[in-house]
């Protein structure tokens, strides 16, 4: 009886478990945190309250227990990893550096955290994200002119960084007032590589070294190629937050007052609450996920897609963009999306209008180039997820029944042709008969 | 003995002989059937090659589609992206005859396949192609010539190459037209009927529609009118014979959408025009030749020469003007290549690539011709001994094909019905003098043979004067002359020529060497029939999708093509894009239904060249090409395990060739250590890290773990690498099919990872700098 009542009260939880596997719905629901120790469970607090109060499934395990999985029978069976455990050497159970990357390569989320003497295996994640922290494993980043203030320390790590990227999509519109306070290793990007973007960077003075030992050589990171927090978004649109201070989500930090060396002003609290939030939310495909279905394309006039255009067709191209808003799928409204009828080249290239509630369309002439065209819309913009859309559609050049019968310009040569016809008929007639 | 001088008596004897060629005929189609039937029964009803599969596509279009809609096939699955206009860029008699056999077939209730009708097609119309060449050499020298000549025709080696069972190419029906065509010329110089001057033009519009070598009976027969003016052989025939084939063939000509203008603008036809304009200056010198008296006519010869002269500069000016206003002066690559043979081997890396465009070599003539190649010579004597205009014509036609198929291997084609012609009249006449000695010289038989000589006379209209004479006389004894002759002859039959007897005298041999003779042709004879009967057995029937070979321990036979095929159809996605060397698009197209870049209808040279390029290049930079092609697939040929030759390696050489010509980056030196080519340790590092290499050798040391390549006998110079950019998906049984697909783009970007694959992570991240300048798309 009980298990009835159980089964009763689950139906209708029936859709909400289904839409937490659907495609569909990009949001992450159930994370994976793995943590060096269970005392980071309380000490990170704040962080971990706000993912929670947003609906997520927080599942806290040592990064040792020999339990933990990723997988089961095929399945993931969760949809984002938090790995707060800068020192872990080997995970336990059945993850390792190949399983995460699979897990990540599978289109799900990842938080990373290192730290100064991160281990091998975290660093070697971070590479394989395009991330590579410095190499000498004491190392912090210090920077003696843009440090945070503060009564005890003086070695200048603890850093209070503002250089954020200018990003609406990542961080959030409301703008980030409070610096940020880092505390930890800084790592560096390949700046061709295009997936990974520089989210808090470091200042000009900045450089990386151990500071406990004297500086000998030049250090090998410096200024502000100095990445403090990345962020990758991979080409499957999986996303991953690297940072280099674990600390800088501890609820320490979140609440710690700052003052920037250098500044008057003096906040009440640091910006690491609003800025990871901001990021997290990123992280968890709760902004910045784009959708487009619903392609669609005719001839003007008509509604049926036709399976081959024909040259010089006038036609009608529309899609629907939305974008994920953490709990449904809103219009996606902006003026910069367009659509490119290509064959090796784009040979028509339009931006499509949108009525602001979803549907971008736009009109267009074939041209009278025939060929296998694509309907391409490229919309990769900072902070969304890449949309490629493309659709195969051949255009066929004119039959012979398509052009026009009789040209105006060519009435002299039909009288020609008909008068020599006549003509000829009444002289052959007229010489056959005549004697 | 056919001794009896009575009127019943001789028709008699003629009808008989007409029954008698009747049945001949029909066996001579029969035996040009069978014969083609080896690879039908050697391997199965299959279509054969390469392009015979591209008409066979477009046969199902059109049996499927109906003709209207074959006549506008935009065809989206060849050439991606450009794709093809098919209807307007193929010659459609081939499919339009295949279709129309089809829907006779079907209509009359036999259920016969679409691909059994086109395997079939070459065969039957290598009975028709006999049985015209009985017709054309009948003109020239008589029935006799013409049934030894059909016979030839039926067997010879060089047409049952192109012509066997499953051999579904444009050629099939191609000679049969050619044939046909030269027939109703001669037919209507003979007799000067309008009649045969339109069947003629409507036959040369079934040629244009069949084949590209219809300019070869555009050229020829304003060269052979040209001729005949020279020599003063112009009559009123010759007019007729030549004028509405011009008039009415240009119009029809232009009717066929692969011709199109091209009949009024290209300079294959501009020797046709001018000899219609010579021949009506000629016609009007005569005209006014005959009108007026010969002192006006001397007046008026200055009068007409000067304004000749000025209006053939004005023409001439005219056309030099046009042709040289056209980049390639007028002429189009294949057709500069028949005139200069060297043209395309040096310009033209995409002619010269084609084996069958290559100048055959010696013992390609013995093997295609056999006998016929020593019978030729006598056959021109026995042409010259009278020239008529028919005789000077299928002696033009010898002296042409023999340059021409001098100059492609693919053109012996056009040689062999002229070489048929000519054996079969210097069989036919050698056979006539020595039956005609013997006979003469067995008692009883003097006498007849007089009266016989009696019963021929001239053929006024025909002009076959005195030459007609002496063969109608021979015929008798054999054969019977034409209907129409019977009834000339019956009129003249009291007309005993007494020249005849006289020249007959003169060709009297002695008996003995007669008979001897008579054995030794029959040798030769039967020597051709072996030759050919190996030939058609053995030699050309191959379909060569499907590879045997003999070794010790018995038959093996390669399917691999159709295993790979039918892998493509069966595990790709209906739009994949796959992409292999132009040689294999036909057949990717036709058996696997999967869109190709490029293939055998080598139209656009830049996109081959990408290819060729694309195989050219090392992995990296080959990714970058086919991906922008949206390549899914690749497929090479390999045939280094089973020795396979005419796989991708031996073609590679063109591949560079072909790519360089294009895009520059490519060059061939950098593929040849010491003008060699090779594959094994000595090769450039550059041909051992292109894309070809890679992927015919991959994995290819887990064979025999030596890496034995069969076909170049050495072993391989690189034998372990991995691939980055593309994964191995299918290798038939026998390896010679090795079908890749384009890994996608990686997920990650590696960081600078300094403890390892470091050479990796970066060639990845450099990728975005180095599409600009290796992507020729780009």
């Amino acid at each position: 009886m009980s298990k009835l009542l159980i089964f009763l009260t689950l139906i209708p939880l029936l859709p909400i478990l289904t839409t937490s596997f659907s495609l569909e719905n990009p949001s992450s629901r159930r994370v994976l945190v793995l943590l060096d120790d269970l005392a980071l469970k309380s000490s990170h607090s704040v962080f971990f309250n706000s993912l929670q109060s947003r609906g997520f499934d927080l599942d806290f395990k040592l990064a040792d227990d020999p339990k933990i999985g990723l997988h089961r029978y095929g399945q993931y069976l969760y949809d984002g990893l938090i790995l707060f455990c800068p020192t872990t050497e080997r995970f336990g159970g059945s993850i390792d550096l190949a399983a995460i990357l699979e897990f990540v390569d599978s289109g799900h989320d990842l938080i990373i955290a290192a730290d100064s003497n991160a281990s091998d295996l975290i660093r070697e994640i971070a590479t394989e994200s395009g991330v590579d922290f410095d190499e000498d494993p004491a190392a912090l980043v210090i920077d003696h002119s843009s440090y945070a203030v503060s009564n005890t320390e003086g070695d200048h790590t603890l850093i209070a960084s503002d250089e954020y990227i200018k990003s609406d999509v990542i961080l959030g519109s409301k703008k980030i007032e409070a610096p940020v306070l880092f505390q930890g290793i800084g790592h560096s990007l390949n700046p061709s590589n295009s997936l990974v973007l520089k989210v808090l960077s470091a200042s000009p003075s900045a450089y990386s070294s151990n500071p406990k030992s004297k500086l000998s050589n030049p250090p090998s990171l410096t200024g502000s190629a100095i990445s403090l927090v990345s962020i990758v978004q991979a080409r499957n649109n999986a996303r991953i937050l690297i940072s280099g201070s674990l600390s800088m989500f501890s609820n320490r930090f979140f609440r710690s007052e700052v003052q920037k060396a250098g500044s008057p002003t003096k906040h009440e609290k640091s910006g690491n609450e609003q800025f990871l939030t901001e990021l997290s939310k990123w992280v968890f495909h709760e902004r910045g996920h784009l959708k487009a279905m619903n392609v669609r394309h005719h001839k003007a006039g008509e509604a049926d897609e036709p399976t081959i255009y024909r040259v010089n067709d006038d036609l009608e191209y529309s899609v629907e963009i939305y974008e994920w808003s953490g709990a449904s799928w809103e219009p996606y409204v902006a003026d910069d999306v367009q659509v490119q009828f290509y064959m090796m080249s784009p040979y028509v290239l339009k931006n499509l209008s949108t009525d602001k509630k979803g549907s971008y369309f736009t009109a267009f002439k074939v041209p009278d180039v025939y060929g296998v065209f694509q309907f391409k819309v490229e919309y990769q913009r900072l902070g969304y997820t890449s949309l490629s859309l493309s659709k195969q559609i051949p255009v066929r050049p004119f039959k012979h029944n398509e052009y026009e019968r009789f040209i105006p310009a060519a009435y002299p040569y039909y009288g020609a042709a008909f008068s020599m016809m006549t003509g000829f008929f009444i002289f052959t007639a007229v010489h056959l008969y005549s004697k | 003995m056919a001794a009896s001088e009575t009127s019943n008596g001789t028709a008699l004897r003629y009808a008989f002989g007409n029954v008698l060629s009747f049945f001949i005929l029909l066996l001579i189609g029969v035996l040009a059937f069978s014969i083609r039937l080896f690879s039908v029964i050697k391997y199965e009803s299959v279509i054969h090659e390469f392009d015979p599969y591209f008409n066979y596509r477009v046969t199902q279009y059109l049996t499927k589609n109906g003709i209207y809609d074959f006549w506008n096939w935009f065809d989206d699955r060849t050439w991606y992206p450009l794709g093809r206009v098919i209807g307007g860029t193929v010659y459609p008699g081939l499919t339009l005859t295949a279709g129309t056999l089809y829907w006779i077939l079907n209509s009359l209730n036999i259920p016969l396949s679409v691909e059994t009708v086109c395997v079939f097609t070459a065969p039957i119309f290598s009975a028709f192609a006999s049985w015209a060449t009985y017709l054309l050499t009948k003109e020239v020298k008589g029935a006799g010539a013409g049934l030894t000549a059909a016979v030839l025709l039926a067997m010879v080696p060089s047409y049952i190459s192109r012509s066997v069972a499953g051999s579904y190419d444009n050629e099939a029906v191609a000679i049969f037209a050619l044939i046909f065509t030269f027939f109703l010329y001669i037919k209507t110089l003979n007799t000067g009927s309008l009649f045969y001057a339109t069947l003629n033009a409507i036959a040369y519009f079934y040629m244009v529609c069949s084949w590209g070598g219809y300019t070869f009976i555009i050229n020829l027969i304003p060269m052979h009118v040209l001729l005949c003016i020279v020599t003063g052989r112009y009559s009123s025939r010759l007019y007729i014979a030549y004028a509405p084939l011009v008039v009415l063939g240009t119009l029809l000509a232009s009717l066929v959408p692969v011709v199109g203008f091209n009949a009024v603008l290209t300079s294959e036809h501009f020797g046709s025009f001018l000899v219609f304009i010579i021949i009506h200056v000629v016609a009007l010198v005569y005209y006014i030749k005959g009108i007026l008296s010969p002192k006006m006519f001397k007046v008026a010869v200055t009068l007409v020469v000067s304004i000749g002269l000025v209006v053939c500069c004005a023409v001439i000016a005219v056309l030099v003007a046009l042709v040289a206003s056209s980049p390639t002066k007028g002429w189009s690559g294949r057709s500069l290549s028949l005139l200069d043979p060297t043209y395309a081997s040096k310009y033209i890396p995409i002619i010269a690539s084609v084996s069958e465009h290559q100048p055959p070599t010696w013992p390609s003539y013995f093997m295609d011709i056999n006998v016929l190649a020593f019978l030729v010579p006598a056959g021109i004597i026995a042409c010259f001994s009278p020239l008529s205009d028919a005789s000077s014509f299928v002696v033009l036609y010898i002296v042409t094909s023999v340059y021409f198929s001098g100059v492609m291997v693919r053109l012996m084609l056009v040689l062999a019905p002229a070489a048929c012609i000519m054996s079969g009249i210097a069989l036919s006449a050698s056979f006539d003098v020595f039956t005609r000695s013997i006979k003469f010289q067995l008692p009883g038989v003097k006498g007849n043979s007089q009266v016989d000589a009696g019963d021929t006379s001239s053929e006024g209209v025909v002009a076959q004067n005195e030459v007609a004479k002496t063969y109608k006389n021979e015929e008798a004894l054999k054969e019977r002359p034409s209907k129409k002759n019977r009834k000339k002859e019956k009129e003249h039959v009291e007309k005993p020529s007494v020249k005849a007897q006289i020249k007959k005298r003169l060709l009297v041999l002695p008996f003995e060497a007669s008979i001897i003779a008579i054995l030794l042709l029959v040798l030769l004879g039967a020597f051709y029939v072996v030759h050919s009967v190996w030939a058609a057995a053995e030699a050309y029937s191959a379909p060569s999708i499907v590879l045997t070979s003999y070794s010790h321990d018995g038959l093996h036979v390669f399917d691999d093509f159709r295993e790979a095929y039918s892998w493509l159809s069966h595990n790709t996605e209906v739009d994949d894009k796959v992409a292999s060397w132009w040689d294999y698009g036909y057949q990717t197209t036709a058996m696997a239904n999967r869109t190709v870049i490029v293939d055998n209808n080598t139209w656009n040279n830049t996109h081959i060249a990408t290819v060729g390029t694309a195989m050219s290049s090392p992995e990296k930079a080959a990714w970058e090409i086919f991906d922008s092609l949206d390549v899914k697939y690749v497929l090479v040929v390999f045939g280094g395990l089973v020795g396979y030759p005419s796989d991708d390696i031996n073609k590679f050489l063109w591949m560079v060739r072909i790519g360089g010509g294009v895009f520059p980056h490519i060059k061939e030196p950098d593929y040849l250590r010491d003008g060699q080519y090779r594959i094994d340790s000595q090769a450039t590092p550059t041909m051992l890290n292109c894309l070809m290499y890679k992927l015919s050798y991959y994995r290819f040391v887990e064979t025999d773990g030596k890496a034995f390549d069969r076909v170049r006998r050495t072993e391989i110079g690189k034998k372990h690498f991995k691939l980055t950019h593309f994964e191995e998906v299918f290798t038939t049984h026998h390896w010679m099919v090795r079908i890749y697909k384009l890994k996608p783009q990686k997920n990650r970007i590696r960081g600078k990872a300094k403890k390892s694959r470091s050479k990796a992570s970066s060639t990845t991240s450099t990728k975005r700098s180095e599409t600009q300048r290796k992507n020729p798309w780009h």
